[in-house]
């Protein structure tokens, strides 16, 4: 959780410095999911996300210095700077792709579980989207497809009571999601998004049950993105105090005071984890920051294997 | 006014003169657009009749058709045209087909207002202008605007006509500043491409956002001594290269300039009308600058480099004078 906050702080300076190019779309606030539920999966499992997903890719490994890389459009970029801030990914790392335009992911996630399903190593799929996904097409037909055919996969809906600018009942009957889950009978869980260790019971349980054999789970975690949508927005349309309620239940500052009431728990111990993730986040920047820019040049290689 | 206002005046004249009309999109009612371009539609009229949709292209683009087939008059507004792939089931095979397919006695008076284009590092998914999506699709009428002048006016033509209408507008030119000629009463009429200035050399066509390199281009040139004759395409469908062809006749070249990939952009049917009718006229073959055959890359100097320049306009442009001059 630290260490995708700090690169999303991170990021947010970079624009300031005028290091990120076009948009990025930031997640301080929603840190819990990602950390929780990549916590759940096996080194073979893949997911798929959306432009909002540096939190899963950090949490998924991927060295933030190739993820800073890509997005300050350098050659060393996990995407050769071809992506950029919404396109990062890494297949060896079971990144599948991230996708800018909403709910595409979805269905590709449903194709990794039907190979998983195919393959029989017992590989997991999860999707990561918002709530403001569960409005469009994709999403209805892949929840469906993934119930009929029992397939291993984990949808993860970052319930953070926006998209873009709307709050979610403008656009949405209900704020409770996991209602969507029973139209497709499949099980599904609401859980604090804000609290890792609820956050990874739940997909844990999920994750258990794909394995098994039992198919589909939808996982509903309520969150909050602290920013706007992305960078130009001052998120001027949340209501008094929305921002400060959820700070109160930040999801970092939560899982310390947790720690706190721990036995032995060990005060200069976080400190530490805190100064080392700053170094390592500082570093990498710097190297992103100073790494070449792509050669101009003829790019159908990219588009297309040509041999 | 700036082409963000031209837009948003066109959408309140046209709300304000018909009851019948209507908008909807993803943020255009109350954050008043993710572009401002619906900006104190919703204040004014209403979030009945300006309205927030979900994130749902399928169903809104689909229902607009309802609308228009039951007497209203829609406009939606797809936030980037390379949204269109999400509803294209509803655009290509029931909304451009459905009048043909009743035997031609149908109206269907809506709009899809499209926002596309690069330049501004939004990559791959988000900076594709659509025109040659659309570009063989009977049934739609396509208008490209260049100018605050045209997004007003192609825009108003678009939800007076009795027919489906996309109208592309580029996020590059939202606070491009121009005079806007608003007509009193009768909604304005499209015919074919717009001459944006006279020349005797050379004849450059472009639509969309390359309208304005074309322009800056023809005052570089204009310092060689080339005189360059401008236009603005303007209409992708129905595509009336007329104009075009009488201007080649005359300067006995042709460059075009288009933000689309050569395979299925419009210049290669430019091409080939002018080919088929002035052949004997030119003097050299007609040339295109085109993106690459490769989606828009998101690093700066990838992107600057596919996108058609100034620089390769007046280049081409030089060459293709000048090459018969020495
Ligand atoms: C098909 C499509 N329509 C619209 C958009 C523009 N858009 C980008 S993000 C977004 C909001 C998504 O909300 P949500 O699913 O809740 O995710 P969040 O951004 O809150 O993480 C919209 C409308 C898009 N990218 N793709
Ligand atoms: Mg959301």
């Amino acid at each position: 959780m630290l260490l995708i906050r700090c690169f999303e702080d991170k990021v947010h300076e970079a624009f300031q410095k005028n290091l990120v190019f076009g948009t990025t779309h930031l997640c301080q606030g929603q840190e819990a999911v990602s950390a929780g539920a990549l916590e759940c999966l096996r080194d073979d499992d893949m997911l798929t996300y959306t432009y909002r997903g540096h939190g899963q890719v950090i949490a998924r490994g991927m060295d933030p210095e190739d993820a800073f890389a890509e997005i300050f459009g350098r050659d060393s970029g996990c995407s050769r700077g071809l992506g950029g801030s919404m396109h990062l990914a890494d297949l060896s790392l079971g990144l599948l792709g991230s996708f800018a335009i909403v709910g595409a992911g979805l269905p590709v996630a449903v194709g990794a579980a039907i190979s998983a399903q195919l393959n029989e190593r017992g590989q997991v799929a999860m999707t990561f989207f918002g709530d403001g996904s569960t409005n469009i097409g994709t999403f209805h037909e892949s929840m469906n497809l993934a119930a009929v055919w029992k397939l291993p996969i984990v949808f993860i809906c970052e319930n953070n009571l926006y998209g873009e600018y709307s709050p979610i009942l403008l656009t949405t009957p209900f704020e409770d999601l996991a209602k969507r889950a029973i139209a497709y009978d499949m099980p599904s869980d609401i859980v604090d998004g804000n609290d890792v260790v609820a956050v990874y019971e739940a997909v844990l349980r999920a994750t258990d049950r794909a394995r098994a054999g039992g198919g589909p789970t939808f996982v509903e975690c309520k969150t909050y993105r602290q920013r706007g949508h992305s960078r130009s927005d001052p998120a001027k349309y949340r209501p008094d105090d929305e921002l400060e309620s959820w700070l109160k239940r930040d999801p970092i500052a939560r899982c310390e005071a947790v720690l706190k009431t721990l036995d032995g728990f060990d005060a200069s111990g976080i400190e530490r984890i805190k100064l080392s993730v700053e170094n390592l986040i500082d570093e990498a920047f710097e190297s992103a920051a100073s790494a070449p820019w792509p050669e101009v040049r003829d790019l159908s290689f990219a588009a297309l294997r040509q041999d | 006014m700036s082409y963000r206002e031209a837009i948003v005046a066109a959408q309140r004249d046209a709300l304000r003169s018909d009851d019948r009309v209507f908008l909807m999109g993803e943020d255009i009612g109350l954050a008043g657009g993710p572009f401002k371009t619906t900006d104190g539609l919703q204040e004014e009229f209403g979030p009945s009749r300006v309205r927030d949709t979900p994130i749902s292209e399928q169903a809104f683009v689909g229902a607009a058709m309802g609308m228009a087939l039951t007497g209203y008059r829609p406009i939606v507004e797809l936030m980037f045209s390379d949204f269109m792939g999400v509803c294209f089931d509803q655009i290509v095979n029931s909304i451009a087909k459905h009048r043909f397919m009743q035997g031609g006695t149908l109206e269907l008076p809506l709009v899809i207002r499209a926002i596309g284009g690069g330049g501004v590092r939004f990559g791959a998914q988000h900076s594709q202008t659509g025109e040659g999506w659309l570009l063989p699709v009977p049934g739609l009428k396509v208008y490209s605007s260049a100018s605050p002048n045209e997004a007003y006016n192609l825009l108003l033509a678009a939800v007076y006509d009795p027919n489906p209408v996309v109208v592309i507008e580029h996020k590059l030119l939202f606070s491009r500043k121009g005079p806007v000629e608003r007509l009193a009463g009768e909604p304005p009429l499209v015919d074919g491409p717009k001459q944006l200035r006279v020349g005797k050399d050379i004849t450059i066509v472009a639509s969309l956002g390359m309208v304005e390199r074309i322009e800056a281009a023809s005052s570089e040139l204009e310092q060689t001594g080339i005189s360059a004759e401008l236009f603005d395409l303007r209409a992708i469908r129905p595509f009336e290269p007329k104009l075009i062809v009488e201007s080649v006749q005359k300067t006995k070249r042709l460059l075009v300039v288009e933000e689309n990939h050569s395979l299925g952009g419009w210049g290669g049917e430019l091409v080939a009308v002018v080919a088929r009718q002035a052949l004997n006229d030119l003097a050299t073959p007609p040339e295109r600058i085109t993106l690459p055959d490769w989606p828009m890359p998101y690093s700066p100097a990838l992107e600057d480099a596919a996108m058609p320049s100034v620089d390769a306009i007046v280049t081409r442009a030089r060459v293709m004078v000048e090459g018969r001059r020495s």
